[in-house]
Parts: C-alpha cells; sequence; structure tokens
C-alpha cells in the first residue's frame, strides 16, 4: 500500500507526500502520538496529497507517517444496525469508553457475535446477481433481506444456501459461482463507498404514494409522498428541528434515519430519550426500534460532517435495496455546506458566492438525486423519502444553499419568523410553501382511490382562501376596519379559521400532535364548508367574534380524542354555533 | 515561564505581521505553544519547515532576532479546588496577587463529550425574572445568550441571575471587558458574599484582544473539571462573545483567509458552537450552562455573530426598553428558550406552557394595536383591552426587575387574563379554564 510523510499542517488540513499511486477520496491513517487520524484525499498535486483529518490535528508534526487504504470511506452494512446511535463515520458511540470522544477510537458498527435468525429465500441451483434477496433475518420485528454484495458484477449461480438456523454476520450463509466457475463466499456483511450512488435497480419512477406525516400543513395541504424530497428551510427559532422531530415521530415509514449534521449535541440527546418511549403510531411499537441516528454535532470535527450525510444516505439505500420505505431526515445540511466552505477555504480554491465552493450545487443536487421511489431488480418496490433542513444565514432565502435546494426538492416547507413570533406553529408559511407532487396526475390518481376525487380541488381552495385573506388583511390595515366592506372582514377571519384549526398544530399536544389522515380528511371537510357557507353579519365587531366563537370550539376539538364523547360535543356545539348565522 | 535547557532556540523570524510571526523550524507540532520575545504564541500553520506563530499579545516591537523557544505543548490550565475564588488573566496566570495554582495541567480545548454520554437536561434554573422563568425557562445544562445592543444593562442581569441561580460554581468569562465592567462583576460577587465559588478568567479592552481567543477555553476547562470530577453545577458566563468573535476575524484576516460574511471567517460557525457545545448535563449530577452576551449593532439579528449564534445555543433572550412602562423588559417576541418545554409544565404548574402561549399570543394582539392606533385608525373594545392588558403584563410580569417564583407568576398571568377578557377570547384548553379562571 501507498505511504505518506506530513510536510503541512493548517487546521485539519494536512499536506502529505507519496510513494505511491493515491486516489481521490481515498482513506488514510496518519499516526501520531500513538493515535492513528483517519483523513480523506480531496486534492492532488503532484506528489502532494491534501488530505481532510476527520479528527484534531492538536500535536501533529511534520514528517508523521500516513497510511493508505486503497479504498475510499466506506459503511458496514448488516443487520444489526436499527436503534444505534453511530457517529459521522460510522462508529458505534455507545461502544466507545469514557465521557468524551478520544482522538482515533473507531468501533465497528455491526455485533460480530449475535446470532440471527435466518431464512433462505434462494434455493441452491438458482441465478442470481448483485443485491437479489438470498434470505431474511428479523432484526426488531423488521424483516431484513440479505443480499448479494452489491458490488458484484453479472450473473452467478448459488451454489449452496444456509438452512434456517441461527447464523453471526460473519457466518458464510451461501456460495456463489461465477461464469468462470469461481466461487464466492458470502456473509450477512455488505460493504458501500459512501460518496457512490447505489443504483442496484430497475427505474426510479415519479413517486406518488402519500406519506402520512400526521402533520396537516403537510399531509393535508403541501404532501410528501414516499421517495418524494423536501426541504425546511428557516431562520433560528422558527422550529425547523420540532417539526423534523414531528414528522420522524410520526411518518408511516419503515425505518427512520436521522443525520443530525453540526446541530446541537442536545437534540440528539432528547431523540434517544424519548424515542425508546415514545409508540410509533402505526405499528404500536417503540419508535427506537425502527431509528438510526447518525450524529455530529456542530462540536465534533468538522470534516467528519460532511461524511455524515453521505454514511446516512448509503445506509438509506441499503434498505431501500430491501423493498422499504426508508425516511432520511438530515439536519442541517447547511452545516455541511459550510464544513464544505471551510475546507475549500483552507484550499485556498476561488470561491464562488457567499465563499461557498463553486460546485456546491452540484453537490446538492447529487445528494437530493439519491433519494427516490425505486422498481428493484425483483419487481418489488422500495423508496427513500429524503427531508432536509436548511438554516439560511440571516434568515435570508436568497443564499446559495437555499437556492440551491430549491432547484431539486419537490417541496419547500418555508418556516417563517413573523409567524414563529405570533407563536402560530408550525410556522410553515402557507403561502410560500408547496408540494409538486399536488400537481402529479399519478398522486392525484392515489389519492382520488384513497381519499376523493374532489379532495385535490378542496386544498387548492383552501390555499386561494389563505391567499385572499392575506390580501384582504392586508387592505384593512391600509384602510382600517371601518373603511373596507365586512365581506372583506369574512374573508379574512375564514382564512384565520383555517390557519387556527388546520395549519396550527400544537406538537407538544398529545392529541393534537398527531393528525391521522382520516382526521385531516373531517377537519378539512368541516372547515372547507364553513368557508363556502353565506353569513349574515351586521359589521366587521360581529365577524370578528363570531369567528373567534368558531375558532374557540373547532381547537378544542382537536385538543379532543377522536370521535370521543368531548369530540361529538363540540360538533354539536359548532353546528349550533353555524345555525345563529349562516344563511340557509 | 520559563525556558528549560534543551529546548532549541531560535533567532531568525522572517516574517513579521500584526498578528502573526513565521520562521523556520522543525520538529513543531500542529497547535503548540512557542515563546516569541518573552511574549505567548502558539502554531497555526506548518508548511514544511514554514512555521507560522499567532503572537497572543500582539507584534509590537517583536525584532526580526527575537527569541523564539517552542514548548513542545498545547494551551493548559492548572486544575484544582484551589481555583475557587480567584481571577485570572487569558493565559490562566493569577491577577488577583495570589500564589500560583497548583494542579493537574491539562490540555485547554479538550475534547467533546460523546453524545451517548449526556444526560438530556431537566432541572429549572430559576432567576425569579419573569421574562425568563414564564416564557423562556432556563434548563440547567442549557446554552443561552442575551442578544443584546452596547447599551442594555445584560451585565446587570447576568449578575442577577448568577446569584439567585442555585450553582455550586459561577465561572466569569470576560473577552474585552471595560475594567469598569470587570470591577462591577467583582463588587456585586463580594457584596453578595459569593466571591468564594466564583472564578474569574478575564481579558480587559486594556489586554490584547487576540489573547480573549483563549478565554471561554480557559473557563469552560475549569467549569469541566468542577462539572466531572466533583460532579458540580456550573454556571459559566461568556461576555461579550462578539468581542471574541471580533478577534478570531483579526486573526484570519492576517492569516489571509477569505472571509464569508460580515468580514467573519468562514469557520465561525465551527469555532462557536465548539464553546458553546462545551455546555452539558452529565447523568452524574454535573453540569455545565452556559449564559452568554452578544451585542448587537442596532438590534440587527442578521449580522453573522448573532445569527450563527442563534444556530447553536439553545435559544436567546432579548432585552427591549419599553417605552409604555418606561423599564427595560424581557421581549417576548424574540426571546426563547428551546429547552423550556423540558421543564414547563412538568416540574412547574401544568397550566405553565398554555398560560404562557396565551399571554404572549394577547401580547401580540396588543402590538397589532398600537399598530393601528399610530396609523390612526379607531380602535374596538378589544383592542383598548389588550393595549390595558400588555401595559400590566409588561409592568407585572416582563420587566427585568420581577423577582417572583412561577406559581405567582402564572396567578398573575390568570388575574390579568381575568381582568381583561373573557374565556373565548383567552383560548385555553376547557379543563384548565375550568380549574384556574379568575372570575
Amino acid at each position: 500500500m501507498t505511504k505518506g510523510t506530513v510536510i503541512g499542517v493548517i487546521a485539519n488540513m494536512v499536506t502529505l507526500t507519496v510513494d505511491g499511486p493515491v486516489a481521490q477520496n481515498e482513506i488514510c491513517y496518519i499516526s501520531t502520538g500513538g493515535d492513528r487520524l483517519m483523513a480523506e484525499v480531496i486534492k492532488v498535486v503532484g506528489q502532494n496529497v491534501y488530505v481532510q483529518v476527520f479528527e484534531s490535528t492538536r500535536g501533529l508534526k511534520v514528517g508523521a507517517e500516513a497510511e493508505f487504504t486503497g479504498h475510499m470511506l466506506e459503511v458496514t452494512l448488516g443487520p444489526g444496525m436499527l436503534s444505534k446511535n453511530y457517529d459521522g463515520l460510522q462508529n458505534d458511540l455507545d461502544k466507545m469508553q469514557g465521557v468524551f470522544l478520544k482522538r482515533g477510537e473507531y468501533t465497528y458498527p455491526l455485533d460480530k457475535e449475535k446470532k440471527w435468525h435466518f431464512t433462505p429465500i434462494v434455493t441452491a441451483g438458482e441465478e442470481v446477481g448483485a443485491s437479489a434477496w438470498l434470505g431474511e433475518v428479523v432484526e426488531n420485528h423488521q424483516l431484513l433481506k440479505i443480499m448479494v454484495p452489491f458490488q458484484l458484477t453479472g450473473s452467478y449461480k448459488v451454489k449452496t444456501i444456509a438452512t434456517e438456523g441461527e447464523y453471526t454476520i460473519e457466518d458464510t450463509i451461501a456460495v456463489l459461482i461465477d461464469k468462470d466457475g469461481t466461487e464466492h463466499s458470502v456473509n450477512m456483511i455488505q460493504r458501500w463507498p459512501v460518496k457512490k450512488a447505489m443504483v442496484n435497480y430497475q427505474e426510479k419512477p415519479r413517486p406518488y404514494k402519500l406519506l402520512e406525516t400526521g402533520v396537516r400543513v403537510i399531509d393535508s395541504l403541501n404532501p410528501i409522498v414516499e421517495g418524494g424530497t423536501g426541504f425546511i428551510p428557516g431562520p433560528f427559532g422558527t422550529g425547523k428541528t420540532v417539526l423534523q422531530h414531528a414528522i420522524s415521530k410520526q411518518a408511516e415509514a419503515d425505518i427512520v434515519i436521522i443525520a443530525a449534521c453540526g446541530e446541537r449535541a442536545n437534540e440528539v440527546v432528547e431523540i434517544f430519550t424519548e424515542f425508546p418511549e415514545l409508540v410509533d403510531p402505526h405499528t404500536g411499537r417503540k419508535l427506537m426500534e425502527r431509528t438510526i441516528i447518525v450524529a455530529n454535532t456542530s462540536n465534533m470535527p468538522v470534516a467528519a460532517r460532511e461524511a455524515s450525510v453521505y454514511t446516512a444516505m448509503t445506509m438509506a439505500e441499503f434498505y431501500r435495496a430491501m423493498g422499504l420505505k426508508v425516511l432520511l431526515m438530515a439536519d442541517s445540511t447547511s452545516r455541511w455546506a459550510q464544513a464544505l466552505r471551510e475546507m475549500s477555504n483552507r484550499m485556498e480554491e476561488l470561491p464562488g458566492p457567499d465563499a461557498f465552493p463553486m460546485d456546491i450545487s452540484a453537490i446538492i443536487s447529487n445528494f437530493y438525486g439519491r433519494a427516490g421511489f425505486v422498481k428493484l431488480n425483483n419487481g418489488k418496490t422500495g423508496s427513500i423519502t429524503f427531508i432536509g433542513t436548511v438554516s439560511p444565514a440571516g434568515g435570508n432565502l436568497k443564499e446559495p444553499v437555499t437556492e440551491n435546494t430549491k432547484k431539486v426538492a419537490r417541496c419547500f416547507y418555508a418556516l417563517e419568523q413573523e409567524r414563529a413570533d405570533r407563536k402560530r406553529y408550525p410556522a410553515v408559511n402557507p403561502i410560500d410553501s408547496y408540494s409538486k407532487y399536488l400537481e402529479y396526475p399519478e398522486f392525484a390518481a392515489y389519492i382520488e382511490e384513497r381519499i376523493n376525487a374532489e379532495w385535490i380541488d378542496k386544498i387548492n381552495f383552501l390555499k386561494t382562501s389563505l391567499l385572499r385573506g392575506k390580501e384582504l388583511a392586508e387592505q384593512i390595515n391600509i384602510l382600517g376596519d371601518d373603511g373596507v366592506p365586512v365581506e372583506y372582514h369574512e374573508v379574512f377571519w375564514k382564512s384565520e379559521l383555517i390557519d387556527f384549526v388546520i395549519l396550527q398544530q400544537d406538537a407538544f399536544d398529545e392529541i393534537d400532535a398527531v393528525t391521522p389522515m382520516e382526521r385531516q380528511e373531517d377537519i378539512v371537510n368541516l372547515v372547507t364548508d364553513i368557508c363556502k357557507s353565506d353569513f349574515e353579519f351586521t359589521d366587521f365587531l360581529d365577524v370578528m367574534t363570531y369567528f373567534k366563537r368558531i375558532i374557540n370550539v373547532c381547537k378544542q376539538m382537536n385538543y379532543s380524542l377522536y370521535k370521543s364523547k368531548e369530540y361529538e360535543e363540540c360538533l354539536v356545539q359548532l353546528n349550533e354555533l353555524l345555525a345563529e348565522k349562516k344563511v340557509k | 515561564m520559563t525556558t528549560k535547557a534543551f529546548q532549541k532556540i531560535y533567532t531568525k523570524i522572517s516574517q513579521i505581521t500584526k498578528a502573526t510571526c513565521s520562521l523556520k523550524a522543525q520538529g513543531v507540532g500542529a497547535e503548540e505553544l512557542a515563546i516569541v520575545d518573552g511574549k505567548l504564541a502558539q502554531v497555526v500553520k506548518i508548511a514544511g519547515d514554514d512555521i507560522t506563530l499567532q503572537v497572543f499579545e500582539g507584534t509590537e516591537g517583536i525584532p526580526t532576532n527575537a527569541e523564539v523557544v517552542f514548548l513542545g505543548k498545547s494551551p493548559t490550565l492548572k486544575v484544582s479546588e484551589q481555583l475557587a475564588g480567584r481571577f485570572f488573566n487569558a493565559l490562566g496566570y493569577p491577577i488577583d496577587g495570589g500564589p500560583e495554582i497548583e494542579g493537574v495541567e491539562v490540555e485547554i480545548g479538550g475534547p467533546s463529550v460523546n453524545p451517548v454520554r449526556r444526560k438530556q437536561p431537566s432541572e429549572l434554573i430559576a432567576t425569579g425574572i419573569a421574562g425568563i422563568d414564564l416564557n423562556n425557562t432556563l434548563v440547567s445544562g442549557q446554552k443561552i445568550p442575551f442578544f443584546a445592543d452596547p447599551d442594555q444593562p445584560f451585565n446587570q442581569v447576568m449578575a442577577n441571575v448568577a446569584l439567585r441561580a442555585e450553582t455550586d460554581k459561577i465561572i466569569l468569562g470576560g473577552m474585552g471587558m471595560t475594567n469598569d465592567d470587570y470591577l462591577y462583576f467583582k463588587n456585586v460577587f463580594s457584596n453578595a458574599g459569593a466571591l468564594d465559588r466564583i472564578i474569574s478568567f478575564v481579558n480587559t479592552t486594556e489586554n490584547p484582544p487576540v489573547e480573549r481567543l483563549l478565554i471561554p477555553d480557559m473557563a469552560l476547562t475549569a467549569a469541566e473539571y468542577f462539572a466531572v470530577e466533583h460532579n458540580q453545577k456550573v454556571l459559566v458566563l461568556l461576555t461579550d462573545m462578539t468581542s471574541y468573535a471580533d478577534a478570531l476575524s483579526i486573526v484570519s484576516n492576517r492569516m489571509d483567509q477569505i472571509p464569508s460574511k460580515d468580514s467573519m471567517p468562514g469557520s465561525l460557525y465551527s469555532d462557536l458552537a465548539k464553546i458553546y457545545e462545551k455546555a452539558v448535563q452529565f447523568p452524574s449530577g454535573g453540569s455545565i450552562t452556559i449564559i452568554a452576551v452578544t451585542t448587537l449593532s442596532g438590534g440587527d439579528i442578521t449580522h453573522a455573530v448573532p445569527d450563527n449564534t442563534g444556530y447553536i445555543t439553545e435559544g436567546q433572550l432579548f432585552l427591549r426598553r419599553d417605552s409604555d412602562i418606561g423599564k427595560v423588559i424581557v421581549d417576548p417576541f424574540r426571546s426563547l428558550s428551546r429547552l423550556k418545554q423540558l421543564v414547563s409544565g412538568k416540574k412547574t404548574r401544568k397550566d405553565h406552557p398554555q398560560v404562557m402561549n396565551a399571554a404572549v399570543r394577547l401580547y401580540a394582539d396588543a402590538a397589532n394595536a398600537k399598530t393601528k392606533l399610530e396609523n390612526g385608525f379607531d380602535l374596538t373594545d378589544y383592542d383598548e383591552r389588550t393595549l390595558a392588558f400588555a401595559k400590566d403584563y409588561a409592568n407585572q410580569l416582563l420587566a427585568i426587575d420581577v423577582n417572583l417564583n412561577t406559581t405567582e407568576m402564572l396567578d398573575v398571568t390568570w388575574g390579568l387574563f381575568g381582568k381583561y377578557f373573557n374565556i373565548e377570547e383567552v383560548n385555553i384548553k376547557k379543563e384548565l379554564v375550568e380549574e384556574y379562571w379568575k372570575k
């Protein structure tokens, strides 16, 4: 293997001279003071190789030796990853000793001792290709596939396959023969370079199936789909993380992977404190059972921050190849872009906008491109739904990360300072936010089947009402309450009704936090009916007082258990209220 | 610091800027300390034999033939219980005339806590100030800054918070502090009889600015010692982090780095995060809570320093002068404590979250009514009531001179609801209204 010697150090960028061939993005280990520091090649100039070190370089001296590994940054995939807490390089954080992270300590991400109950799917003599399903194991009640190694090319014949029984991840479970007659032993472990997209599927059709999240402003107004992409930009304090956590708790996914990329450590603590207790609303099992955390918090080494999102995406691709529905959340992609900026700056590259590297737009679009709904080679489907948050500097959405993400993500959930200041949570701006999937004919056909044919029209009606309400609110502000017709107030208050009852949702209230689709249908129908009704009012004060009463009843209803006695009482109360002023 | 016999002395400096100097040397480690002409310096760049040093005190008067000695270690602090009650400069030397500290020498800016070894913060820190306890409850292990213009009384509020909070140690990290402010803190703490649990690391405006870069790491290294070794609750006060960021930008500029937003280095986020993320709750009971100050220029929070800070810290506290009552209040709109839901309604009375939100919403309605009034429109009866409510609410709760416990704060708020509004207007869960509504 190629060896190198340190000739320069600036923070975590190290320059080496090498005695042999090296590859871009190849991993090497630099030895210093008894520690081995992992680093990745980011630039080669003649004999000089620039590497970014995934650890602190404190004390590193000129002359320190480096050893190249011949491969890019890889993750180890197999059974035993669910409920794990990994760092950005897939070290198992729970296996590390001591309170503080120790430099140069790397831990194996899987469990080599544990035995898994394996059930074969194929029989000897069958033809298989890379990623074909050989057998199954169950982890945390989730059926996982054991697959033909992804790297293999061409067709193989199964020579032997293990019988049903208990095996460790290192036990051979199958022997495959290629067309030259060479035998390949297969166990449950796969390895894959994180920066390379897995393309082990037949095709990637347009996604269309609603991915329920229990958040009304998403599911009803701006739906995301299985295999869809979305992003949540917002200034600090507008509830990005609360919204992300709500989605990851409630989404109807088989596997949820959370990449905490350059964010607060306490937010990760919140996940692994609460998720083992919280129940998945769709299966009734503990949330942690389906969750993997990839944590590279803001105080952990910057270079590993970039790696963390790729690590998480590769894990997601692994589960997608098993035909599972994966939800991947990254908080926040801006921190990842900043990590790229820091390194580009140290390499003295010519900067692009806001000192970000010039290729930032390509990096973002390639990454989002790895998500999606796919048809696997065996005809089954799998999906990766990706939702990233963006933390725009100064809350200004005209910055490179937001703009470039907007080009590729299909759902846009703009969090707004003004709404957050007024405690209207989730602070998703109803006018600016969108879901492109509402325009997909595939989605319309699906929704017609699942809900009804009028649904999308209703949603568009609500969106128009919100816009109209906002326009008239501005008029009222300019001309005064008495300066506009009473109807203006009615339109405005109808939009407030939509806002208070559908958009606003209390993420900390046990019942209001999650609204199943069935219940969302009811509330959308109810509110739409009210908005389409005509009322008789004497003056604007009359409008305001009346709608405040309606809103109050509807909110009490949102806080009540679905179809409970209180819920039905609210309905009765609401109908009485409506009867007061509604024009027959 | 004395030099040892075997150390090689270099005497040929090839380049000098205002904050850095370069020379040729061998066997030097990244981040290693050196003494240049008697001044402390640190390695920031190694390119073969060319070493660039950042001189903390500034390079004034350094000749090209100055003696340079490398110390073979990065900056350290000696930690022991003797730290308590003492005042130090940015380099960790006593400035109170007392003896040197005896203890274990540890490198500052040490490794991060493994996130899985943290505990979720869950202990309320009571300050008596309703703008904080009621609307933005603090939790031990939290990191939160005051965002304030330089003329606002943030140091007074911070001193009050520090003294009222039940903690074992208070560590003050003063960066670019005026001498007057430094003496203010010293007096307040000694008048309160709290000096024995205070440790201060101070860089005043009279000291060289680059030295400030060491202050947060010094303060937090001492904090980690008490929180980890003695399981103590430590409160760290950092004022002012904007001065710290200014020093960062000076150094990065001298090193010819491409500046990003507002002339700040591109690594500002990571630099600040490394400091703030030292805030932690350990399962053993020890904790580090950080309350910092970020001064703003004309209330502009989109500037790179407050902006990056806001993304790192768990909320922020805004001070604002309220002209209606003539007092400084904790602004309920812009202030936020992200960890409040871990304690409010759990460690406090169950109506806390809803009462807090309802009051802020009504206060927002008052702000709208005020705009209407300013634009010359007639006010409705509801508008009038919200304005009257806002005045009482600001005076009795938001003002920084309030000192109540949280139950009293909630009772006062329900009292104001009952005085000005009817039940529908307050929009609170029925079961809570039935229990607490004041007729």
